[in-house]
């Protein structure tokens, strides 16, 4: 057994991301559709770090870039759930094909 | 072990027949990835990820499966073919990845890490020099004010709808 390194990290971060894209294209239910939104965030996140640290140590780039998209992820979680939940009073149901016109 | 559980999870969160199950899932996966964070050493942003993942945004999920969802009902059975044409896909996708990945070779830098500790996280979160990070910090928290106040728009809209 080697030494876990950035490939293994690599590996693990796109076997999330492709999962979270399998979810996306099968689920027809919006909630379940965001929480594949987050698993793929996720995996990009892990991705910044695990550059951050194994290729460029000497900067907090990767860091930073991970905190912002862990921001921009909670606030869209809101904004969608916000949507979600207002969606669900006007048409009963959270399902995208019910959701056909763009106005309530 | 944390990637098995990351994996294992994603996987019946994403495929898991009950919501509230599958929200379950996913907060393991999310527990699992902060768990790879501390595994790298980077302290800060697992315990940001466990904080704001973990303690936000399931719980702002499940909240709201509970306010939309009855409880204990099975979602429709999906499409067969939906579910092979997208696991197709994805299967295309992740091997392209891999070749991708296994072809690559990265270099590393060998100048002077730099250690992620809460001191030099803070000193470039906000210095304005070179590397520094505070003009997209702003940026942020104005984005941040913005989807408060679109929330609480979009919750204030309807209520002449339900009314």
């Amino acid at each position: 057994m080697m030494e876990p390194g950035l490939y293994h990290i690599l590996f693990i971060s796109t076997a999330l991301f492709f999962i979270g894209v399998f979810g996306f294209f099968t689920r027809r239910n919006l909630i379940t559709m965001l929480m594949s939104i987050e698993l793929v965030l996720n995996s990009v996140n892990l991705n910044f770090i695990a550059f951050n640290k194994y290729l460029w140590p000497h900067k907090l780039d990767g860091l930073f870039f991970a905190v912002f998209v862990i921001a921009i992820a909670a606030a869209e979680a809101a904004v969608a759930i916000a949507i979600i939940i207002n969606l669900y009073r006007s048409h009963q149901s959270i399902d995208v094909e019910n959701a056909e016109e763009m106005k309530f | 072990m944390l990637a098995a559980l990351t994996l294992v999870s994603g996987v019946l969160a994403v495929t898991s027949r009950q919501i509230f199950r599958s929200a379950i899932f996913l907060l393991f996966s999310l527990v699992g990835i902060a768990g790879l964070f501390f595994w790298m050493q980077y302290d800060f942003i697992a315990a940001v990820q466990i904080v704001v993942y973990v303690g936000g945004i399931t719980v702002l999920i499940i909240f709201s499966i509970f306010l939309t969802q009855q409880a204990g009902e099975l979602l429709p059975k999906q499409k067969i073919s939906r579910q092979v044409f997208a696991a197709l896909a994805v299967f295309c996708g992740f091997a392209l990845t891999l070749l991708q990945l296994c072809r690559h070779t990265f270099k590393a830098t060998t100048d002077q890490p730099l250690l992620p500790t809460v001191s030099n996280i803070g000193d470039r979160m906000l210095s304005t020099e070179e590397n520094g990070f505070a003009l997209p910090f702003e940026v942020v928290s104005i984005l941040l004010l913005a989807a408060l106040i679109g929330c609480i728009v979009i919750a204030l809209r309807s209520k002449p709808v339900t009314v």
